[in-house]
């Protein structure tokens, strides 16, 4: 069955807008690299998000554990900021924020503190005064999966891999069936179910990467509103270099929590279009500690139910063959 | 989906402030069947969306597997001279298919765009391959059906034009229709499977068996309900093997599926599991032993019906609640993790 794709089609490293038969004139892969040790929890990713997508609000209340009011990933929140209490982490150290001068993510270097750091929740201003807990913020989105399994088993073929390798649901071709909200395994992308009157109740809806902005030359929203570069825009492959760069200094730093998530062309989903640099395990942030596509197994899946249909059928004939009574 | 339901707000409770997400697996009241799982979360929140699907989608994969084992026992029926039987399976099989064509479409968020369905055709999608089987399948039942109707008119009715050519199409359609029904019945597995929820994906290596089982035990038991003794015999060994089949891969699927086996044994879906085995084993054991039996038969048809139905209902909801619970996503990753590392693609 697996003839019937091409090579690394369902898993594996790929270029997904050549997979998809975008040309060589085709852009370079966009995506984002959310770097979350630098992430404040200001929420503008949030509100520049809903402001140019037109995305509803649909409620107003804080979760009670955190000051996390936007609860989830859903068809009315294309990005969600985590905020996350947690015990003290190692001593304080400097995370090079971006100072008052705009300065490159990276080389904005580890002794360079600009504005008085409070990266990771912690106070520098003597260990004595620090807390005993730390605040652990960050902003989530769609990955735009290499493998994207909602792509994969959209029946209407809504959903669609972009000219930049993003995936993207046209909203006038979407039935609204919901087989894209259980195949994602990041829990992203939901059916709209309100609030009523607002656009698109009834079909799926995420995160675009901002495809019109693309169209167009400009930054994504978000990343144009994330005022402490947590959240950069690009070109996948330098993103993933940049995200390699900045994990390095922080190991060097002494911050040996920072890994990141989604940024291995190797991993479950063949490589996030958005990866993360995380300073804890990424189920306390709300995603899956080592994600697979679930079309991963699909030629097996298609060979069980051959076989189980064969059976049926032999079964069925079988019973008659008998003699009459 | 809504991210106010209720059900994230009441596991809101259970995260205690400060200490986000580190609880013991398993929920207050349940007898857990595996020793506690310990994890961390991002306060308790699920991390897969369960599907946005309610009744009308097992309801389908009822009525669907219904459809298809009903198409092959008429067809087994027409071709062995058992009339009644013939008439059962399809005009059973028109009524399922009805059934699931009403809930597949009933069920979608836009309705009236239910044909965009029929705009592409993808193997990577199990519900496009299913639009195909369906449309495959649906009009040779439909015709089979509309053949077995003609049967009821008068001798001269029967012998005019478009009639008479039902008349003739009679057995071919029900063979067609027999020929397409298995896939009707085995795709919906891969359906299940072929997502993120926990306790679909894990069961995909015999959850088709389960299906197909649970669709030609349905399907028999139909035939036992309605059709008359003395031409049942088949579907009395169909309603054996079928049953058999159901609750034997069932059983392996329980055990192949490690942690996401447990949705299956608690609270309602629990319920509906047990009601599933019992209801299962004595249809086919009432069908065995008394099928000849008038009284007998019909008990034992109805108890394969609601067996079905149960199965389908139950392993529905089992994955709902998979989807519903992070633990469900996190410990098997993590114990993949710890077994084997991180997932990675090698040549």
């Amino acid at each position: 069955m697996t003839s019937l794709f091409n090579d690394n089609d369902l898993w594996g490293p790929l270029d997904p807008s050549a997979d998809a038969g975008y040309g060589e004139d085709r852009p370079a892969r966009k995506g984002f690299f959310t770097d979350t040790s630098i992430c404040i929890g200001c929420k503008a990713c949030e509100v520049a998000c809903k402001e140019w997508n037109d995305v509803p609000a649909d409620h107003f209340d804080m979760t009670a554990t955190s000051y996390d009011n936007s609860h989830s990933l859903n068809a009315n929140q294309w990005r969600h900021v985590a905020f996350v209490e947690r015990p003290a982490g190692p001593a304080p150290v400097d995370l090079g924020m971006p100072g008052v001068a705009p300065t490159d993510a990276v080389s904005a270097g580890s002794t360079a503190g600009g504005a008085g750091s409070t990266a990771g929740g912690l106070l520098d201003n003597g260990a004595d005064a620090a807390p005993d807990f730390r605040w652990l913020m960050s902003s989530d989105v769609c990955k735009h999966c290499t493998h994207a399994a909602c792509l994969d088993v959209c029946p209407t073929g809504s959903l669609f891999r972009s000219e930049f390798g993003t995936v993207v649901v046209q909203d006038d071709i979407c039935n609204g069936c919901g087989y894209c909200v259980p195949a994602c395994p990041y829990g992203v992308i939901s059916r709209r179910e309100g609030p009523d009157g607002s656009r698109n109740v009834g079909i799926a809806q995420k995160c675009t990467l901002c495809y019109d902005r693309l169209d167009a030359g400009k930054t994504p929203a978000c990343a144009q509103a994330c005022p402490t570069q947590s959240i950069q825009f690009g070109d996948v492959e330098e993103l993933r270099e940049r995200a390699d760069a900045r994990v390095a200094q922080l190991h060097e730093a002494g911050v040996m929590d920072a890994r990141l998530y989604g940024n291995d062309p190797d991993d479950g989903v063949g490589g996030a279009g958005a990866f993360f640099l995380l300073l804890d395990e990424p189920e306390v942030y709300g995603m899956p500690p080592d994600p697979v596509v679930t079309t991963k197994d699909l030629p097996q899946m298609f060979r069980r139910a051959t076989t189980a249909a064969v059976v049926m059928f032999a079964g069925a004939a079988l019973s008659f063959l008998g003699r009459r009574p | 989906m809504s991210p106010a339901e209720p059900h994230l707000e009441q596991r809101d409770t259970e995260a205690v402030p400060g200490r986000p997400g580190r609880r013991k697996g398993g929920r207050g009241g349940e007898r857990s069947m595996v020793p506690e799982a310990e994890f961390t979360s991002y306060y308790g929140r699920p991390i897969v969306k369960p599907a946005p699907w309610e009744a009308d989608i097992p309801a389908y994969l009822f009525a669907g597997g219904l459809a298809a084992g009903s198409s092959l026992i008429a067809a087994g029926a027409d071709l062995t001279g058992r009339p009644a039987l013939r008439r059962t399976g399809r005009l059973g099989a028109l009524g399922a298919l009805g059934v699931s064509m009403f809930a597949l479409v009933h069920d979608l968020g836009k309705p009236s765009r239910f044909y965009n369905m029929l705009r592409t055709a993808k193997l990577t999608s199990p519900m496009s391959v299913g639009t195909w089987i369906l449309s495959l399948y649906g009009p040779w039942a439909g015709l089979a059906a509309a053949a077995e109707g003609t049967r009821l008119l008068p001798e001269s009715a029967r012998r005019r034009a478009p009639v008479a050519l039902l008349g003739r199409l009679d057995r071919p359609t029900g063979v067609l229709a027999a020929v397409f029904a298995p896939p009707v019945a085995a795709y919906t597995a891969v359906l299940l499977s072929d997502t993120a929820t926990p306790s679909w994906h894990e069961a995909f290596r015999e959850l088709p068996f389960v299906f197909v089982g649970s669709g030609a035990a349905a399907a028999a038991g139909l035939g036992l309900l309605a059709a008359p003794v003395h031409e049942t015999g088949p579907v009395r060994r169909l309603a054996a093997g079928a049953a058999a089949l159901e609750l034997v891969m069932e059983h392996r699927m329980e055990q192949s599926m490690g942690l996401t086996a447990e949705p299956l044994h608690h609270g309602k879906v629990g319920r509906l599991m047990r009601a599933a085995k019992g209801l299962t084993a004595a249809g086919a054991v009432g069908a065995a032993l008394g099928g000849r039996h008038r009284g007998l038969a019909a008990a034992s048809g109805l108890a394969l019906l609601a067996g079905s139905a149960c199965t389908r209902f139950g392993i529905f909801e089992a994955g709902q609640a998979s989807a519903r619970d992070p633990k469900y996503t996190v410990v098997p990753q993590r114990e993949r993790l710890e077994r084997e590392g991180p997932v990675r693609y090698r040549e």
